[in-house]
């Protein structure tokens, strides 16, 4: 099949950009979206043009690497899946196809549909973590969970950091994020201890790095590639009542 | 100590939101049970609106009570809303909304004609500074029946109050979700069904308030 | 020269304990003196680094993505192995060991192996204390499952995603430290040298992918935690970033390149769909507990599998081994599937592809029951080929997923050249020719945890911190040499992509050197794969400049690496003359076409020396021996 593409190219974090349209021609329906993107780059190279610059790695789904608003859909079209794991049978002949970045104040552009998502991390660093160190803990089964609980926070911490959240977001919020690793930790005895000072810390930070606020329009449940629930968020409120004044005391 | 905390904190001027928003719904809500009263004809209404006169002072408190209440909200609806605006400097070409209502994107824009109708009502109704004649009741006590029947017989005010009530629907019904899920009583059960909870809630008070209008304005009903 | 591994002497279950007693310590007060590089945040890299991090040492850090959360231990699904022997099914310390010795096809050293097994306890401790949600039971204790043909439930598991929430763990782990500003993280960073001081390893040179400026990092000592090297296949499992430059840029300094022939070759892969593929997607093994693999008894059958009767399928692994069937180890079953494949058996696009069939297992157990189990992994099925497994089998077909052989290292994880350091994937000490499911997670934690923090203070304890800095004349001459590799690759301005030459190498490699490996094939690919290169550096085109952020740059880099790494793998399986794990010459295999091992002449670690460019590398060999085991024909049936 064959497609139009207008995608969003920029030199670097202070150029302007602005939409480019390509061609892509002879495109099989078994191709990934980034299998095609890559067709296109090296038709691009072979006419000395540039090729468009995209975050990849794994190709299968879990690393949260790729990183492109398909359409207007953070990851494309298809509920539940990243770019890597778009196909192109999702697509028609003919159609045309708007890529741009990530859009936040948080993850300014690198280069054309490449994004900083390092704030992310500095999310975690604010206290996504149980504070332990290597050694000196006890026997895996010496403290028993509960299965539901056990279940509960692997759906919250099945999240792959990817910040596609962050982009569907009308306000900009990496709530979902800070949500699913609070949500995570506070299901489990390991991470019960810390979770006052966690759910403070972390969301603090949230403002810190310049991402919006929850208004709790679930664009990024919907956006979300492993379908995170945004009960998570609800928790985290939650848990934020339940830490106060606490969790700040510890904060300090 | 928590004060300042919840002041910066993301989640913490939510809840301010969700405390205020709970309290102005409370008020709307027994705004209309009071407005309801006029369904009981001329006696009823003007007798609610003696009895409401004779709680004075604790009515004063009661009103600013409420205006604290709507200050702080307004207050930080702005500034969430700047601070959401500027978490996104550079606008998508393209942008699909798939979960997130049109209420809900809205909410700074209901909000304002809100707080901007309320000043309207409150000129309107309490200082009476416009709208028609109003004829007094033995002394200072104002014919409330009256007052409503002679403005909403004029299409220009039925019709402020219909679009005012259909902006207040848009209001709660992203607002009395969102109460639920921001003081964290939402989970797994509750999600699907809240959102139409939410938007049901919204069409019967807007359709309370509604109704007193359009039944005047097309002389059914209230006369 | 024979390499000598320095295990430790004693019997083999007081091996590491001794050993940790005869080793130096670092005074907690003098740890922040000392300066340590780690490069890539893996689970080994992550889990050195944050422990370090922990013990007071300074730590840089560095990984080419763009967060220390995307190392491609995050892809394995399957599990984690571990002694615990919590289902009381005969598992123990020593089973964990003899199983992945043999399971490497005798090609381990012992004492590694060993020790391996008796921290793997440690591991899933040390992972549950930092929430990583493992499968519990209803009781709430922590459920164990049967993976890669084990014969005892010892793997330890968070639904397909294990390696993604060991990983996190680890991650988590690792941004506490960077928190605490003990260690400090460099992504989008990309190891481009190392650097020999007195033949010592005291730092590296980077480029930074964002800016394109070229760095050097100065440090007392230098660990390497940079993965494998499948992607010489070009089509692999690995992400499109692995690549084996940190290791290869790392040998050409002098450090040893140990078996580099053992490549793992995994059996349950999505088969190529044409020529614009990228990658291969891995299906877990696990789904081979419940499905059967067969193909059809008639050559070239194009009928739809469900009309094709039960007896004119072949079920082929249960065929020839009855005891094992479909559970049969990873090199065995792949190289069955090829062997049905290049017979004209193969099913689906070119004949390659093989029957994943959960028929039978649908109809014993319900197909709730196999959602349960395997539901994510038939949709992700289903995303990429648009097949429902449900009612159809599954196609599926061999791809190359691990690397055994990596640089040498000594039973500390020291390379032979002093400061430097190898964990996880990219040594290549504890799995010999073959690597067991579930194994990969374990060594790479074990290596990060609760190896190197004690080797690396013996190594410590005996230098002067901060001895060396960048503007040491060895930096400076560094960072020119990459500045020129990169200017260089700019100016060829070509006619071909950087991905046109990786697939012709890929091609090569698969065909030459890939699952069956013969003296003409291997010596065929001895005469092309320097005819490519030579090309390579003649017509490659990358456009854009060095000082931006470059994908095309990036690539380039990595595939000269591959493009020089590939010989020495082809040259390593010619000099191999026998079959063992991930390694099969068809010279050397037994009458019914299993594995010939040659014990007598090859029971030892072929480790390569880099003898400069064009020039045939040196052949240092590392005798092993087997002092509680008996070497003995590795047999499945």
């Amino acid at each position: 099949m064959d497609l139009t593409l207008h995608v969003w190219r920029q030199k670097g974090p202070k150029d302007k950009g602005k939409l480019a349209t390509y061609k892509a021609t002879d495109i099989s329906p078994d191709m990934s979206f980034l299998e095609m993107m890559d067709v296109v780059n090296e038709g691009l190279i072979k006419q000395g043009i540039e090729p468009v610059a995209f975050d990849h790695d794994c190709r299968e789904g879990i690393c949260g690497t790729c990183s492109q608003v398909i359409n207007g859909d953070p990851h494309g079209p298809q509920a539940k899946t990243t770019v890597c794991q778009l196909h192109m049978r999702q697509f028609k002949d003919g159609d045309e196809i708007y890529i741009e970045p990530w859009r936040s104040r948080a993850f300014p552009v690198i280069r054309d549909l490449v994004v900083d998502r390092s704030a992310m991390d500095r999310l975690i660093q604010a206290g996504g973590y149980v504070s332990v160190s290597t050694g000196g803990v006890p026997d895996a089964n010496a403290i028993l969970i509960p299965k539901d609980d056990a279940e509960t926070a692997m759906d919250a911490a099945e999240c792959i950091g990817c910040g596609a959240c962050v982009a569907a977001c009308p306000n900009g919020s990496a709530m979902l994020f800070v949500a699913s690793k609070v949500g995570q930790l506070a299901k489990l005895p390991q991470g019960r201890a810390e979770a006052a000072r966690r759910v403070c810390t972390m969301t603090d930070a949230m403002i810190e790095e310049g991402f919006g606020n929850c208004s709790n329009h679930y664009d990024c449940e919907a956006a979300c590639p492993k379908g995170i629930s945004v009960k998570f968020i609800a928790q985290l409120n939650r848990e934020y009542i339940m830490a106060l004044p606490k969790g700040y005391k510890e904060k300090e | 100590m928590p004060l300042k905390h919840l002041i910066r904190s993301a989640v913490g001027r939510k809840l301010f939101m969700a405390a205020t928003g709970f309290i102005l719904f409370g008020f709307v809500v027994a705004h209309l049970l009071g407005n309801l009263s006029i369904y009981l004809g001329a006696d009823g209404i003007n007798a609610y609106a003696r009895h409401l006169h004779q709680l004075e002072p604790l009515l004063w408190v009661f009103r600013l009570g409420l205006l604290a209440a709507v200050g702080l909200h307004v207050l930080f609806g702005i500034i969430l809303t700047l601070e959401n605006r500027s978490a996104r400097p550079v606008a998508y070409k393209r942008k699909k909304h798939p979960r997130s209502s049109l209420a809900g994107r809205t909410m700074i824009y209901s909000g304002l004609l809100l707080a901007t109708f309320i000043g309207l009502h409150l000129l309107h109704f309490t200082f009476r500074t416009i709208g028609p004649q109003i004829e007094m009741l033995n002394g200072d006590m104002p014919n409330v029946f009256r007052m409503i029947v002679d403005s909403f017989r004029q299409a220009g005010y039925a019709l402020t109050y219909v679009a005012a009530m259909t902006v207040l629907f848009f209001h709660i019904s992203h607002g009395f979700a969102s109460l639920f899920q921001t003081s964290g009583i939402n989970n797994e059960v509750t999600l699907p069904w809240l959102g139409r909870l939410s938007r049901t809630v919204a069409i019967i008070l807007a359709a309370g308030f509604v109704s007193i209008p359009v039944l005047i304005f097309f002389g059914l009903v209230i006369k | 020269m024979i390499l000598d591994g320095k295990c430790p002497t004693g019997p083999l279950a007081d091996k590491w304990d001794n050993h940790r007693q005869a080793l130096k310590l670092v005074n907690p007060a003098n740890k922040r003196k000392f300066k340590i590089i780690v490069v890539g945040t893996g689970l080994a890299g992550a889990s050195a680094a944050a422990t370090l991090g922990e013990l007071g040492y300074r730590v840089e850090a560095f990984c080419y993505q763009d967060s220390p959360r995307r190392a491609h231990s995050i892809a394995a699904q399957g599990g984690i192995n571990a002694a615990k022997n919590y289902p009381n099914d005969g598992d123990s310390i020593y089973r964990l060991f003899y199983d992945t010795i043999k399971g490497g096809d005798f090609r381990a050293r012992e004492a590694n192996v060993y020790r391996l097994a008796q921290i793997s306890n440690a591991i899933i401790d040390q992972c549950v204390a930092q929430g990583v949600p493992f499968a519990r039971d209803y009781a709430g204790y922590l459920e164990n499952r049967s993976f890669g043909g084990a014969q005892v439930s010892r793997t330890f598991f968070a639904r397909g995603q294990t390696g993604q929430q060991l990983l996190l763990g680890a991650y988590q782990s690792l941004s506490r430290q960077i928190a605490a500003e003990s260690v400090k993280i460099f992504p989008r960073t990309e190891m481009l040298d190392l650097v020999l001081v007195d033949g010592q390893a005291k730092g590296i040179t980077v480029r930074d992918l964002t800016t394109g400026e070229i760095r050097c990092h100065a440090a007392d000592a230098v660990i390497l935690a940079t993965g494998g090297y499948v992607n010489v296949f070009n089509l692999s499992t690995n992400a499109m970033g692995c690549s084996v430059t940190a290791a290869w840029r790392a040998h050409k300094k002098g450090a040893f390149f140990a078996n580099p022939c053992y490549t793992q070759i995994h059996p349950t892969c999505i088969p190529v769909s044409g020529d614009h593929q990228s990658k291969l997607t891995l299906m877990s093994e696990s789904l081979r507990n419940d499905g059967r693999i067969w193909v059809p008894k008639k050559a070239g059958d194009s009928r739809l599998p469900q009309n094709i009767p039960e007896n004119e399928r072949d079920y082929y692994l249960e065929r020839k081994y009855p005891s094992f069937g479909n559970l049969a180890p990873r090199d065995i079953a792949s190289r069955a599937a090829k062997e049905v494949c290049d017979a004209g058996y193969g099913i689906g696009p070119g004949g390659r592809g093989v029957y994943l069939d959960f028929g039978d297992s649908i109809v014993r157990l319900g197909e709730d029951a196999i959602r349960a189990r395997y539901g994510n992994l038939f949709e992700m099925y289903e995303r990429i080929t648009d097949e429902n497994a449900y009612q159809q089998p599954m196609r599926i077909y061999p791809a190359p997923h691990y690397s055994m052989g990596g640089l040498w290292v000594d039973y500390n994880l020291q390379s032979n050249i002093e400061g430097l350091f190898v964990l996880g994937e990219a040594n290549f000490s504890d799995h010999g020719a073959n690597r067991l499911g579930a194994s990969a997670l374990m060594q790479g934690l074990a290596d990060g945890y609760f190896v190197i923090p004690y080797t690396i203070a013996d190594y410590l304890a005996r230098t002067t911190p901060g001895m060396v800095s960048d503007s040491h004349e060895a930096f400076r001459q560094s960072r020119e040499q990459v500045a020129q590799q990169t200017d260089r690759l700019l100016s060829i301005n070509g006619r071909k992509t950087a991905s046109e030459f990786h697939r012709e190498l890929g091609h090569i490699m698969w065909e030459q050197v890939g699952m069956a490996r013969s003296a003409s094939s291997l010596s065929e690919a001895l005469k092309r794969i320097p005819e490519l290169r030579e090309e390579f550096w003649l017509n490659v085109r990358i456009p854009g400049s060095a000082q931006q952020l470059n994908q095309e740059l990036e690539k380039a880099g990595r595939i000269a690496d591959f493009l020089e790494f590939g010989e020495l793998l082809a040259r390593d399986a010619l000099n191999r003359e026998e079959s063992c794990g991930g390694h099969f010459r068809i010279e050397h295999q037994t009458p019914d076409g299993e594995a010939l091992r040659n014990d007598a002449d090859f029971a030892h670690v072929a480790a390569w020396q880099y003898k400069g460019a064009d020039q045939t590398p040196e052949l240092h060999k590392e005798p092993l021996s087997f002092e509680n085991i008996e070497l003995a024909v590795r047999s499945y049936k």
